[in-house]
């Protein structure tokens, strides 16, 4: 009899811990899709930060460059027809944006001169000839190279490459726009180096076997079969690399000079976009003066000029893919 | 040379090894480097197609050697400029105008406060990031819509220049967008926290119309508290307690103020030292908590830091992408098998396993905010500092900027320890790297 009674207890029991139990659980549950929505938001919170960079970007250039425009000495045929680039002078102001323009451009025009074509034929030997243990020293020199400060790029260009370049021939300023070039390529070289090896690695081997196959030599494969199916690959390196070189600040700040001025001679100097914007925050200007703001209408330009060329870039890489699938 | 060259090139080539296995398995020959798999037909064309691709192939040989040929001149006219100046003072040292004095000290505490911060504020931004884009990936359209744009977004930032990211800086952070500038003064920071101000009187020692009566007085400070930045200054009168800066701290005085026109001061030595003229005009300084937080942020490190954060979040976003793309899918799917939740299976199966290369990523991302120096000479300028940064709004100086500042001035001797700062800011981004690298070399031998 007590027995029974005993066991009925310890069902009772046995019930209510099942019950506790349950509870508990149902509890948690509720605990854990709590956390699992919060979670969730803080994250879509994280990826909305990067959207509100961008838009933050646009609205703050966007709108100190509407009061530039305010200014009374400023029109927008100066700024956009003008090639006379003189904000610190006095009552003969003048802010043709095509002067920073044009030393922007030779500058890039130089660097690309030397970095394109000696990152692609890096990368076509990386990616197509090199055996694998020079592949394996290689890669980490330049990614060293790309991840030396632009400051130093900056120091090597004033101290080695002027006087190097005086040396060769006497014409050259102590600043000028060649070594700026130089060294900017040398910037730019590892990345047009490892995005043209990524764009060619993705070629399928299937391709290579084939042109090799039909009895083509590995350059004839090259040429004739692996660049032209990474060509999008190629051009969208060149084009991000470009957008690197142009935005390049502190070796033109250091090598190129602070003269505005539209030329095509590489050994006088002049001033590019982001060199100005150095040279006005680096300087005592007021704070709210005109000088001031046309920092911001220099950087607007810029980045409108640097963002085309990325999404130019982007699209071209994502679009002209040439898939094997 | 033209027979065998062919040959040598198709066994260096980098094919993946069990490809080059099948080519032995097929039987042409397993001898290996030396032999000629078959007998190639000797045609004109051929030849002068090989000899194409042999001149290719040295041409490319030489380029490659030209960018390890640069790199070696890069570094070697550096070190051999920098290297003879690196010294202890050039460590240990203020930014004196001279020279031979000149050191790095309070660049360095620059750079490391601005770069720990930095790393703090973006490392959780930038994964939390990463991780929505790749493991919460929505089913609806709407939603995928602004997953692509996210990502897009992402891929454009990274193409910015950084000196835009510094113009943002200046607006966003350092003046706050001018939302705090209201106020009718715009000589301080609208709204601070932590800052205790005082009003800096002096002894009458140094007032050279006193008759001390011969006794020497040392020159003594005596800090009086006042309200606010913007407080009127405080007419001394005797019996106050100000506070005198001694080297225990501050410690309380009792002063003694009178006006020097009508009377004269006593003569002994412990009361005319502690004496002041009540008609001087104090100067106003401010003693700053560790906490101390003003807004804007001015030209602090907070601002610095938040600024470098805009530059390298697009990095560490991309480079945590790959990172987690790397952890095969089966491991996702047998923790969601097993009844994980989302959030769970990214907390205890795909973060662990995608650490290192997280890690690798972040460092390369810190190694580059470490040399950065557009975005901080645009929002701090070129300012002279001769001490490390105390608290988060202080003023502050990094490497790079230092290094900039010395190599713009024409004295040689400023180039000479511009080079030896160079060297030193290469030698903690090469630590950097070293560590990156060996992170991920320990990482592949486990995957392997």
């Amino acid at each position: 009899m007590s027995s029974a009674v005993n066991g009925n207890r310890a069902l009772q029991e046995l019930e209510q811990q099942v019950q506790t139990l349950l509870h508990r659980d149902r509890r948690n549950l509720t605990m854990v899709r709590l956390r699992e929505k919060g979670i969730f938001v803080g994250l879509i919170g994280c990826g909305l930060f990067s959207l509100l960079i961008t838009v933050a970007i646009v609205f703050v250039l966007a709108s100190e460059t509407v009061t530039f425009f305010q200014f009374p000495e400023v029109t927008l045929s100066n700024f956009f027809l003008s090639t006379d680039w003189t904000p610190l002078l006095g009552d003969t102001k003048s802010f043709g944006i095509w002067a920073l323009i044009s030393g922007t451009f030779l500058v890039t025009a130089i660097a690309m001169l030397f970095a394109l074509p000696l990152g692609l034929v890096t990368a076509v030997y990386l990616s197509e000839y090199a055996p694998r243990r020079v592949r394996n020293t290689l890669k980490p020199v330049l990614e060293i190279l790309a991840g030396i400060p632009t400051v130093v790029y900056g120091f090597f260009a004033l101290m080695t490459i002027t006087p190097f370049l005086q040396w060769c021939y006497s014409g050259f300023n102590v600043y000028n726009t060649m070594s700026a070039g130089i060294a900017v390529g040398i910037l730019c070289f590892p990345t047009v180096c490892s995005l043209a090896e990524d764009a060619l690695q993705a070629v399928p081997t299937r391709l290579r076997d084939g042109a090799f196959g039909l009895g083509g030599t590995r350059f004839d494969a090259t040429v004739r079969v692996i660049i032209p199916a990474a060509l999008s690959g190629i051009i969208s390196a060149f084009l991000l690399a470009i957008a690197r070189a142009i935005g390049e600040t502190m070796i033109v700040a250091l090598a190129a000079g602070s003269r505005a001025q539209v030329t095509l001679n590489p050994g006088e100097e002049a001033q590019t976009m982001t060199g100005y914007m150095v040279q006005i925050a680096g300087g005592d200007v007021s704070n709210f003066g005109i000088e001031y703001y046309s920092m911001y209408a220099v950087a607007f330009t810029l980045f409108a000029i640097t963002l085309s060329l990325t999404i130019v870039g982007n699209h071209i890489r994502r679009k002209y893919r040439e898939t094997y699938d | 040379m033209s027979d065998t060259e062919p040959s040598k090139i198709d066994h260096e080539k980098s094919d993946p090894p069990e490809k080059r296995a099948t080519r032995v398995d097929k039987g042409a020959t397993a001898a290996g480097q030396s032999s000629v798999p078959f007998e190639r037909p000797q045609l004109l064309t051929t030849d002068a197609r090989i000899k194409k691709d042999i001149r290719f192939r040295r041409m490319c040989i030489i380029t490659a050697c030209t960018s390890i040929l640069i790199l070696a001149f890069l570094l070697g006219s550096i070190l051999t400029a920098g290297i003879p100046t690196l010294s202890w003072t050039l460590l240990t040292g203020s930014p004196e105008p001279e020279p031979e004095n000149a050191g790095l000290w309070p660049a360095l505490m620059g750079t490391l406060w601005v770069c720990a911060m930095c790393s703090l504020l973006t490392l959780p931004l930038g994964i939390g990031t990463a991780i929505l884009i790749e493991e919460f990936t929505p089913r609806n359209k709407v939603a995928k819509k602004i997953f692509n744009l996210i990502q897009l977004n992402i891929t454009n930032l990274a193409g910015v220049p950084s000196v835009v990211y510094g113009i943002l800086g200046l607006t966003a952070f350092v003046s706050m967008f001018s939302l705090f500038d209201k106020s009718e003064n715009s000589l301080g920071p609208t709204f601070e926290v932590g800052a205790v101000y005082y009003d800096q009187f002096s002894n009458l020692a140094s007032d050279p119309f006193v008759d001390t009566g011969g006794a020497d007085v040392p020159e003594r400070f005596f800090l009086l508290p006042v309200e606010s930045r913007n407080a009127a200054s405080v007419v001394p009168r005797t019996g106050m307690l100000a506070y005198e800066n001694g080297e225990s701290g501050l410690t309380q005085v009792d002063i003694i103020a009178i006006d020097p026109l009508s009377e004269q001061p006593s003569t002994d030595p412990d009361q005319l030292s502690r004496t002041i003229d009540n008609q001087s005009t104090p100067g106003r300084i401010s003693e700053n908590q560790w906490y101390y937080l003003r807004l804007p942020f001015g030209r602090g490190v907070i601002a610095g830091a938040l600024t470098l954060m805009l530059v390298i979040l697009p990095v560490i976003i991309i480079s945590t992408q790959e990172a987690l793309r790397a952890v095969p899918a089966t491991l996702r799917e047998a923790a969601l098998g097993l009844g994980s939740t989302p959030w769970q299976v990214v907390w205890n199966v795909t973060l662990p396993s995608a650490v290192p290369g997280i890690m690798t990523g972040s460092i390369l991302a810190i190694s580059r905010a470490v040399g950065e120096t557009a975005p901080i000479l645009i929002i701090a300028g070129i300012v002279y500092i001769r001490s490390a940064p105390q608290h988060l709004m202080d003023d502050y100086t990094v490497m790079p900027l230092q290094i900039y500042n010395w190599t713009s001035r024409p004295q040689e001797e400023f180039h000479n320890i511009a080079a030896g700062g160079i060297v030193v800011l290469l030698a903690i981004l090469l630590s950097f790297n070293a560590v990156a690298v060996l992170i991920r070399h320990r990482m592949q031998n486990k995957l392997q």
